[in-house]
């Protein structure tokens, strides 16, 4: 309770405040809406925003995932072999530098219209880097003690890779998928400004702010605010339930 | 038959770069069968790496080991050894039982004949109530126990020790000296025990052997007999004898 009442009054606050700013400053809507005006617009269009919400979302799940499971495959070959770390670490780095975003309207090109695949491969991108990085760290960074007791076990590479190296590395792991999984909910609404289907939360940002319906627009906008807080609040949740000896030490 | 027999055995480390360390010129040593055999010298001169080249955790540079009557690399492939390092190296995503257990599973033991071989080590250093707790919810003192729970897990014919108690205070560390004596007698092994404690070294061991930096080498083999390992053993004379002859030997 201690740490949700803080938050939550502080939020309340902020609202309040800014319905006052709004209705006494007089400011327009297609410079800033009242929160009443934007709650108003989010009853009304809940449906539309739960189905755009759910398109977006898999599109970002999609990607997570794919991107996730080839950064922990890459990260694994990576550690393995020392040349094959040291050249994709500046170049992971470098890419990661590019936006990857503007990656978008190519892709959407490459592929039909209709096809959800471009916004999934942008995700997928985007959501590799922190991971692949994060994990490559946390895979080479094994204890040295660790290290020789599983030489004095005769352990295999496979085996102390299974055993130890993973394990070992999960913090590192989490630390990636957090950054990763409020990307992932960016990268998928955003590749949506581009054009194509015309099915999320992004698609519909653009054509209410075409439409100047402000409020609608910043419902769409909330309705991703939500999405991204629930990834990463999943995560944070796999994180408690795959480590559970961190959790242990909080208690 | 010898536990360990080690002959003229060197090591250089970096041999041939301009950082080039002999750490180790022409070591000869014998550990006979349930001996308590202590590595004592100055810090440097080569007892950690005298322990790693019995554990085959390093290569010699001439010179052989033999271990249970094996070349080091087969008696390192066989388990012939538990080994104890001054840090406990726990695996803390492991619970205690399971960090225990993690020598018989990586022989293949069975799940319920590891644990309860598990149960019964941690029973060993008094540390049953904790098997289920993680290694980070654990003082060092009892961290460094369930490391040697470990060692011990495969019930080793030969146990070697790095400075097990270095990092702790010395109540905790005279509990578990009283306790490694009690399990030695136990199980019968023999140790091969690194300090840089003139005390502990006395004792512990039938024999200290004395070691001297740059090059490190043996200088002195001390026979310790005394009439108990216990309080009374503490106080008698035999025992401050041989601390004065142990720090004689270290002086020269
Ligand atoms: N891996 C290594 N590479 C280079 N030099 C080493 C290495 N390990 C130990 N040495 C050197 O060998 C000597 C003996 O070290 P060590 O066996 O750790 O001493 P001790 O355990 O008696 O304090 C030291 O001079 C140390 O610097
Ligand atoms: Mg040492």
């Amino acid at each position: 309770m201690r740490r949700v009442l803080p938050p939550v009054i502080f939020g309340v606050m902020a609202l309040v405040l800014w319905e006052v700013f709004v209705t006494l400053g007089r400011v327009a809507p297609f410079i800033l809406p009242a929160p009443s005006a934007i709650g108003a617009q989010i009853l009304e269009q809940r449906g539309n925003i739960w189905d755009a919400a759910l398109a977006s979302g898999t599109n970002a799940l999609v990607g997570l995932i794919g991107g996730t499971l080839l950064a922990v495959l890459a990260a694994l070959a990576a550690s393995r072999s020392r040349l094959l770390g040291e050249v994709s670490i500046p170049f992971a780095a470098v890419i990661n530098a590019l936006p990857i975003i503007a990656l978008a309207p190519i892709l959407n090109n490459m592929f039909e219209s209709t096809s959800s695949l471009p916004r999934r491969l942008v995700t997928g991108i985007v959501v590799f880097f922190p991971v692949f990085l994060n994990l490559l760290r946390g895979l080479r960074e094994v204890n040295p003690v660790h290290q020789e007791l599983m030489r004095t076990y005769a352990a295999s590479g496979w085996t102390f890779a299974a055993k130890v190296r993973l394990p070992g590395a999960l913090p590192h792991l989490f630390t990636g998928l957090r950054q990763a999984s409020s990307l992932a909910v960016i990268a998928a609404v955003v590749a949506e400004y581009f054009g194509g289907l015309q099915d999320g939360l992004g698609a519909r940002i653009t054509s209410a702010a075409a439409f100047t319906a402000y409020p609608r627009a910043w419902a769409f906008v909330a309705g991703a605010c939500l999405l991204g807080l629930t990834f990463y609040l999943v995560t944070l949740l796999l994180e408690r339930v795959a480590m559970p000896w961190k959790q242990r030490l909080l208690s | 038959m010898t536990a360990v027999s080690v002959e003229g055995l060197t090591k250089i480390f970096n041999q041939g770069r301009s950082d080039e360390v002999l750490a180790l010129s022409d070591v000869d040593l014998t550990v006979g069968d349930g001996e308590f055999v202590s590595l004592i010298g100055p810090s440097g001169c080569g007892k950690s790496t005298l322990l790693r080249l019995i554990a085959d955790l390093i290569e010699p540079t001439t010179g052989s080991v033999t271990v249970a009557g094996k070349p080091a690399a087969q008696a390192r492939r066989d388990q012939e050894y538990g080994i104890a390092f001054q840090q406990a190296g726990l695996f803390e995503w492991r619970t205690v039982c399971r960090n225990v257990e993690l020598p018989l599973e990586l022989r293949g033991v069975s799940k319920a004949e590891r644990r309860s071989k598990a149960e019964q080590m941690l029973e060993l250093v008094g540390l049953a109530d904790f098997a289920g707790h993680y290694p980070g919810q654990l003082s060092g003192g009892m961290q460094q126990r369930v490391a040697i729970a470990r060692a011990l897990a495969v019930q080793p014919p030969l146990l070697l020790m790095d400075e097990p108690f270095g990092a702790l205070d010395e109540m905790t560390r005279e509990r578990l000296q009283s306790e490694l004596l009690g399990i030695c007698a136990t199980t019968g092994s023999s140790v091969v025990f690194v300090t840089h404690s003139i005390s502990e070294a006395v004792f512990l061991s039938d024999r200290v052997v004395v070691m001297s930096a740059r090059p490190g080498r043996i200088t002195a083999s001390i026979e310790v007999k005394l009439p108990s390992r216990d309080e009374v053993g503490r106080q008698a004379p035999v025992y401050f004898e041989k601390i004065t002859e142990v720090r004689q030997a270290l002086r020269s």
